[in-house]
């Protein structure tokens, strides 16, 4: 059973992303670990991969330097193991499928169960491939989170009566990255899936500001943010875990005002 | 087979954010080929603009030189724009702005499909922007300034290994964030469904032409029929109509870079694992724990990890054999060509041309090959030069 509807039991969930090996396994260990202190409800935590489509610059950059000292699917694992030993916080893998596909989907997903992964997310598996891995997941006690966009409309029946764990509603068109201003008339979209599902509706995808993340805290019952993370990872390197708990705690904290 | 699969490849492996544009675009498509207006305007286009029906030609010093199966070559560098690259732009930008956008974007490698999406788009009169490796735009100078005389924005990709699949990345990220208004003109027989088919439809006119051309000349149809390989739109183009035709040997030719045995070419049916990327369920050059791995090939329009899944399925079942050919020796067939035919090819084509010349000589002469000879040369002569080790600015 995924430990995924822990993350929504305290107020609006936070969660927080970071790239796996960025800028070394052991100080991802010791971000994950300091962003729950600070109030993070779920960490997706990205398995680096060469040619990430759907992100921004600043997480492209994350996962070059996580790969520039070879950082590998085994080394990500070993990285939830070490956290694991200290925590039971919801833990997701964001991961494009070829990392997954290569590793052999039954000794991949065996791995989470074994580890106490509860979800990933795929942002290269739509729903007509979600096939590829949806069983194989889910009888691991995986939950494949399905993800809603902008672009979504009359999609939004099938993919949210096929949810499991929580979704992920993306905010607004484009890759991942600090956004000024989400334009996307959320409202609208949050109401047409709660029309099918009652999973919990986190939304990301350009939320970087307090001020976002309470807005958007008002709306959805989870706030997404990857690329403010990163970029304070980027700029403080083996010394963000200060920087980064005082982040997550602002956010958090703006996130149920 | 099922929609968008080629056997076990294709698929539809995108962001959530594309999906809709995609299902539309393939609805679009599927309705616009059945509008005999659409059709017209198109084959006018293809006669009038780009110079269809492109020549097959008897290459007879070549032929008698090699001593064995006549060859022939499928002339699409006397194409406007010189290669094959316009007969699937001239269709996918007319569909766009039949579909009301205003702005088409394109990756490329060796630039001919920029240059050709350009042509296009000044032609159809849409906004065009064409993302091109910053490794390519070195090796590729000219093309880009032809872009951009063109009225085309070149934007030149820094990330990753810098050659055409960042180039395709960037061509996704730009187009996620743009879907309203943008169509992305993909270059060769990749991505996502539809895109495979909608490419290898529009370029299966170089293999309806040829059947009619072979009957018309040799009263039958070639033995072999020879296309270089990189995503691997001119090879599906020349072998589509032959598939049905068992007798006709299809062989594609990969770039073996500085040897299949080194990490320096870009074989993927040769050295590649299946694998999902760029929207697609394929066949990828990859390392350990599935990271794409940078490739090389002294042809930038062949440097890409990965081929389009249809090949994948074509070699699988046996249809189609793919073969590698080293830098040398397509270098050694883009001189040969020059010299023997007074043709000089593209560096691309120069592999099909390679192969030609080992299978030729081991063939009867009553038997025949067509070569597609993809495009024209005149872009690859300043690296052909250099990597002979001729300094033209001396």
């Amino acid at each position: 059973m995924s430990k995924i509807p822990n993350a929504f039991k305290n107020g609006t969930a936070f969660i927080g992303f970071l790239t796996a090996g960025d800028p070394t396994i052991d100080k991802t260990v010791e971000y994950i670990l300091a962003m729950e202190e600070a109030g993070c409800d779920l960490v997706e935590i990205g398995i680096p991969f060469s040619d990430p489509m759907a992100e921004g610059v600043v997480i492209q950059d994350a996962n070059v330097r996580a790969l520039k000292h070879n950082t590998t699917t085994d080394d990500v694992f070993d990285i939830v193991r070490r956290v694991r030993e200290k925590t039971d916080i919801p833990l997701v893998f964001l991961t494009y499928i070829n990392p997954v596909f290569f590793y052999g989907y039954e000794k991949f997903f065996k791995r989470c169960a074994e580890l106490g992964i509860d979800g990933i997310i795929s942002p290269d598996l739509p729903y007509e491939e979600k096939g590829e891995i949806k069983d194989i997941a889910l009888s691991n006690g995986v939950d494949v989170i399905s993800l809603i966009a902008p672009t979504s409309k009359q999609r939004i029946q099938k993919i949210a009566s096929d949810a499991t764990g929580f979704i992920y509603v993306v905010s607004s068109l484009g890759v991942t990255g600090m956004r000024s201003e989400i334009k996307t008339d959320l409202n609208a979209i949050l109401s047409d899936i709660r029309e099918v599902t009652d999973l919990p509706l986190a939304v990301g995808f350009g939320i970087n500001t307090p001020e976002q993340a309470s807005e958007i805290g008002k709306i959805a019952d989870g706030v997404i943010v990857g690329s403010a993370i990163v970029k304070i990872i980027e700029q403080y390197g083996e010394n963000a875990a200060g920087p980064l708990k005082e982040y997550v705690s602002d956010m958090k904290r703006a996130s149920n005002e | 087979m099922s929609r968008g699969r080629y056997g076990e490849y294709g698929g539809q492996y995108i962001s959530e954010t594309l999906m809709n544009e995609l299902l539309y675009l393939e609805e679009q498509y599927n309705h616009y080929m059945n509008d005999p207006d659409f059709v017209e305007e198109l084959n006018t286009l293809l006669k009038e603009y780009a110079g269809r029906p492109s020549l097959l030609y008897y290459a007879k010093r070549m032929t008698e030189d090699l001593g064995g199966a006549k060859i022939y070559l499928k002339r699409e560098d006397l194409n406007h724009t010189g290669a094959h690259k316009i007969n699937n732009v001239l269709g996918q930008v007319l569909l766009a702005k039949k579909m009301g956008k205003t702005r088409v974007i394109a990756e490329t490698g060796a630039g001919q499909h920029g240059v050709a999406t350009a042509t296009a788009a000044a032609l159809l009169d849409m906004e065009c922007e064409v993302f091109m490796g910053e490794v390519d735009t070195r090796r590729q100078a000219l093309n880009v300034y032809r872009m951009e005389l063109l009225g085309a924005k070149v934007h030149s990709v820094k990330s990753g290994t810098q050659t055409l699949k960042d180039a395709v990345n960037d061509a996704f990220r730009d187009w996620i964030a743009r879907v309203h208004d943008t169509n992305y003109v993909i270059g060769s027989t990749m991505g996502p469904h539809p895109f495979p088919m909608i490419v290898r439809d529009f370029q299966a006119v170089i293999s309806a032409e040829a059947k009619e051309q072979f009957m018309e000349k040799e009263g039958k149809l070639p033995d072999a029929v020879i296309a270089c390989v990189g995503g691997g739109s001119n090879a599906m183009g020349a072998f589509y109509n032959f598939i049905e035709d068992e007798d006709v040997k299809l062989i594609g030719c990969e770039a073996g870079g500085k040897g299949i045995d080194t990490p320096y070419n870009a074989a993927a049916l040769t050295n590649g694992k299946i694998g999902i990327f760029h929207g697609m369920k394929s066949i990828f050059n990859q390392g350990d724990y599935g990271q794409i791995a940078p490739v090389y090939s002294v042809s930038a329009g062949l440097d890409y990890p990965g081929v389009g899944p249809e090949h994948a399925y074509l070699r699988d079942t046996g249809r189609a054999e793919y073969v590698p050919i080293t830098d040398e020796e397509a270098v050694e067939a883009f001189e040969y060509l020059s010299k023997m035919e007074g043709i000089i090819p593209a560096i691309e084509s120069a592999h099909a041309v390679a192969y030609a010349m080992k299978l030729a000589p081991k063939m009867d002469k009553d038997e025949t090959i067509m070569i597609c000879l993809s495009g024209r040369g005149d872009k690859d002569v300043r690296s052909i030069a250099e990597y002979r080790g001729v300094d033209l600015n001396e």
